[in-house]
Order: C-alpha cells, then sequence, then structure tokens
C-alpha cells in the first residue's frame, strides 16, 4: 500500500525546559515554558498555535489543563494517555489532523516536576484499582520489568553485564550533554554493585526521576520550509499495545514494538540500517536490548550480545540515545517527547560534542505502562525526501 | 443462593464472591473449553458468553519472578511472581515457604489460599515435581 503521510508533516520547533530539578515551579509552568521555548524555536508564537497535543503525570484533562494555561482555544485538541509513550505517537495524530486542515499548527506539549512534588515516581494511575494484582504489591513499573529482564535473561542467556553496559553507554552519551542531570563516569562494575530494586535491576538499571518538560511543534511540509530553522521531517510513525496489566503481557519478552516498528519503517520506506541515530525510550536497561531486537536492528534473543559490546557507545556502531537517555539525562514522568527531540536535534547537527555527523535519518521510539504501549516514529532531514 | 447463581453480578464480583467464600474458581467457557482469566464477560477465544466456574487444579509453574526489596524495618524483601497455571492461563501472585530470591522460572508451585488485610487471595507454594 502506499502511505500518503510520509514526509507530509514536519517537526518545526522542539525544546525542553527545565530538565533536572525544578522546586518552586508547577507541571503546567514546565510545560508552558516548553511550549514558549519550542515555538520561539520554529520562529512561531502561541497565536499561530490552533492544534493541541497534550499529556500529563499531573492533569487528568490534559489538553484543557494547559490549553487553559496557555491561554489558546485550538480547533483541535488530543491528549491520548498511553503512558511514556504518548507523545511520540501523538505525532502520528498531529500529522492526521495537520494533513487534513483540521489544524495548521500542531503544538505537542508535556511538563513534569515529579521530582521536586512528589519526590518519586508520580503515576496518574497510581489510585487505579487493579483487583487481580494489587494484593501482590507490584512496584510498578520496576517489577514488571524486573520480570521481563528475568525472563530474557532466562530464555536466552542475557546477563546482567550486558544489560549494565546499556547504562554505561548513555553515562557516556550524557557526559557530552549538558543539559543531563547524571554526567559522571559509571562502570559496569558501579551498575552491578549498586542496590539491588527487584531482582535483576539495581537502580543503576533505572531512569533517572527528574522534573523538566519538552515540547515540538508540527506543521504541514510547505509551510515548514518557510519557517526558521531546516525542517525535520515525518516520514513513518506507527503505535500498538499489547495489554494493561503487566500479568495479561502475551509474551515478556517480546512488545508491541514489533508492530509499530514493521509499519513505521513501511511507511518511511526504509530499514533498521538505513537509520543513522536511535532514541528509545530507555526507563530500564531492559528496554534497549528487548526494543532493538523488536525493531528489528537484531534479530529476537540476541539483544544482549547485541548491546553488550560496545556498539551503543559513542563511536559504536550504533548511535543510541545521544543525549544520555532516561537513564543519565532525564526522566520527568514520561520520556516519549526528549526521543524525538533529540532526534530532531541530531538531525539539523545542534547536538556539539555529540553530534553524530552526517546523521539524516532518526528514530525516536516511546513506551508507555509496562511495556504495554510502543510507538515508533522515523524521521528525517530533506535529503530523505 | 450460592455465589454462581447471585442475581445480576458480573464475572468479577462472582470471582471475588468466590475468593471471599474460601472457593477459588476460574471461569471455563461453555463455547470453547478454554480458561479464561482474568474473568471477561466474552471469552477471548471465541466470543462464547457462558462459562463454567471451575475449581483448578491448583497446580502451576512460575513463569517469571522478581525480588522486591524493601528494608527490613519496613517488612523486609518480598517476591512477586506470574505464574502459569495448569488450565493454561497466567496469574499475578507470590510464592511463599522459600527465600523470595529462591524462587525460579520453571519451578513447579502448588495454589494455596490466605488471608491478607481480611481479603482472600491466593499465592503459591513451591511443589514437588508433578505441581502438587
Amino acid at each position: 500500500m502506499t502511505w500518503y503521510l510520509r514526509g507530509k508533516t514536519a517537526v518545526v520547533g522542539a525544546a525542553t525546559a527545565h530538565l533536572g530539578e525544578a522546586p518552586g515551579w508547577s507541571h503546567m509552568e514546565i510545560a508552558a515554558a516548553s511550549a514558549r521555548a519550542a515555538l520561539a524555536d520554529a520562529g512561531l508564537t502561541l497565536k499561530d498555535v490552533d492544534g493541541l497535543f497534550a499529556v500529563s503525570m499531573h492533569a487528568v484533562f490534559p489538553a484543557l489543563t494547559y490549553g487553559e494555561y496557555l491561554g489558546i482555544q485550538p480547533r483541535f485538541s488530543e491528549a491520548t494517555i498511553v503512558g511514556g509513550s504518548s507523545a511520540v505517537i501523538q505525532m502520528l495524530h498531529a500529522a492526521l489532523a495537520l494533513e487534513n486542515g483540521l489544524c495548521d499548527v500542531a503544538l505537542i506539549v508535556y511538563g513534569s516536576n515529579q521530582r521536586s512534588a512528589a519526590g518519586k515516581l508520580h503515576s496518574p494511575s497510581g489510585g487505579e484499582n487493579l483487583p487481580y494484582e494489587k494484593p501482590y504489591r507490584l512496584r510498578s513499573p520496576i517489577a514488571g520489568y524486573a520480570m521481563s529482564a528475568a525472563r530474557h535473561m532466562h530464555d536466552y542467556g542475557t546477563s546482567r553485564e550486558q544489560l549494565a553496559e546499556v547504562a554505561v553507554a548513555a553515562r557516556m552519551w550524557a557526559a557530552m550533554n549538558p543539559e543531563a542531570f547524571m554526567r559522571d563516569p559509571l562502570t559496569a562494575e558501579d551498575v552491578l554493585g549498586s542496590r539491588m530494586v527487584c531482582d535483576p535491576l539495581t537502580v543503576r538499571d533505572c531512569c533517572l526521576v527528574t522534573d523538566g518538560g519538552g515540547a515540538i511543534v508540527m506543521t504541514r511540509a510547505d509551510r515548514a520550509r518557510d519557517l526558521r530553522k531546516d525542517p525535520v521531517y515525518l516520514l513513518g510513525c506507527a503505535g500498538g499495545h499489547t495489554h494493561r496489566q503487566y500479568s495479561m503481557m502475551p509474551d515478556l519478552t517480546t512488545t508491541a514494538a514489533v508492530q509499530s516498528g514493521r509499519t513505521a519503517f513501511a511507511m518511511a520506506g526504509l530499514t533498521p540500517a538505513e537509520v543513522d541515530v536511535v532514541q528509545v525510550y530507555d526507563a530500564f536497561t531492559i528496554n534497549a536490548v528487548m526494543l532493538l531486537e523488536d525493531l528489528g536492528f537484531c534479530p529476537k534473543g540476541e539483544g544482549g550480545a547485541f548491546v553488550g559490546d560496545g556498539r551503543l557507545r559513542p563511536g559504536g556502531d550504533l548511535p543510541f540515545n545521544t543525549y544520555g537517555g532516561g537513564l543519565s539525562c532525564t526522566h520527568p514522568g514520561m520520556l516519549g517527547i526528549f526521543t524525538t527531540i533529540e532526534a530532531v536535534r541530531q538531525l539539523r547537527g545542534e547536538c556539539g560534542e555529540r553530534q553524530v555527523k552526517g546523521a539524516t535519518v532518526g528514530l525516536a521510539h516511546g513506551n508507555g505502562g509496562m511495556f504495554a504501549h510502543e510507538s515508533t516514529a522515523l524521521l528525517g532531514t530533506a535529503a530523505t525526501l | 443462593m450460592t455465589v454462581a447463581d447471585a442475581p445480576d453480578q458480573g464475572p468479577d464480583a462472582t470471582y471475588f464472591a468466590y475468593l471471599a467464600a474460601k472457593d477459588w474458581r476460574i471461569p471455563k467457557c461453555r463455547g470453547c473449553g478454554a480458561h479464561v482469566f482474568q474473568p471477561r464477560i466474552m471469552c477471548p477465544a471465541c466470543g462464547g458468553e457462558a462459562f463454567d466456574w471451575v475449581v483448578p487444579s491448583g497446580a502451576g509453574t512460575v513463569h517469571s519472578t522478581t525480588v522486591v526489596r524493601r528494608r527490613s524495618a519496613d517488612g523486609g524483601d518480598y517476591n512477586v511472581a506470574l505464574v502459569d497455571l495448569a488450565e493454561g492461563v497466567r496469574i499475578m501472585s507470590r510464592v511463599e515457604g522459600v527465600d523470595p530470591a529462591a524462587v525460579r522460572i520453571g519451578m513447579p508451585v502448588a495454589a494455596r489460599l490466605a488471608d491478607q488485610d481480611g481479603d482472600t487471595i491466593v499465592v503459591f507454594d513451591p511443589a514437588g515435581g508433578d505441581g502438587r
């Protein structure tokens, strides 16, 4: 089939705000600061925004909350909540709305003060009654990822050392990113020797808990070419989900990224070998292993060996989470939008010391719940059209 | 009146009513014979809407496991496991009667009903080779 959305829309603005610790700032202020910065990046203002795509850990009605705060009354609004995957799949929804004339300037916005406000991971579904799982006190979300890691190790011989390498590589990239929260050197021994949280994952197999926000602005491709920065075109985008409760995951070591990746690559007319920079939601080190398998970068079961040989490090074969990811840069509750922001920055050549030279195709991948929702976006420079 | 013929109640309420009566049962589809867990108003396999509530054998196998690490002052470490029942469905639970870190994938386990905060819940103990 023909995928008519390929290259029809583009990211024209991308920005972060208040990454790290932002005591004294509300999630709305952080989200709004991100929106302001992304619009300035595009050379647009809030008056231009007529499509709002919002997601939040804090607001029950994110589009209403952020729309009100920003003082806009959009023609088209959307607030898909599929966990940390949301902001990536919202690019598909934005592209559909833009291409059908339902809006002309789409703002995707996210902000959280979970580190400063709650002091721990904040979950919008924390109060949801899940009676079949609640008696067993599943520590969400880490215990789910831990059981997938345990099963992957059991089935495929994946080792804790291979998982630790994901965290080590992330820290090496973070060392080159002024925005990153943790930039000190990290060794595999540090990861393995850290406090065990849920076996087999230690605290250094886990993402950070930070404050922060991010936003991106999208328009149709014709308008994108007249704006301030070089457009980064949306070449493909797709999602999928397999469960809500972790115990209902059909296969603990295979995710809906198989489906989202297959469709996104088909839409883009690309293969994994053609991707220059890969930004995958690394809530835990096991994410890199399983999602790279599911996205087709290596066969199922070989992810441990694939990531374990240093290829994710700066200078390796597969530039991966080049901002330091959720493990070392930032993780304000939902990482989805930050995977896209880094892909955009790499494709624009804005990444300074950590820039991957000549990058023209980037992949951004979001993950929501406990390997529940997966969303994949392929982005490209004008050279890819 | 029994749990099963209680008027106008969904399968969730039926499941927990059986458990509260210390009678663990799961629905089995009359259409295709599949055991269904978690309970549904429609069989995920065939769409059937009629179920018999059957007593599982209690035999299971640990599909995956983790130790949730916790300070001893807060109650210490505990196990969370996914158990594949002999009936072909998977349930979240925990394995007791053994060090949480000694629970292994593939370990045969046997179900037992336990009281927790006034509720009856299903937990598992290590079992012999046949899962009993």
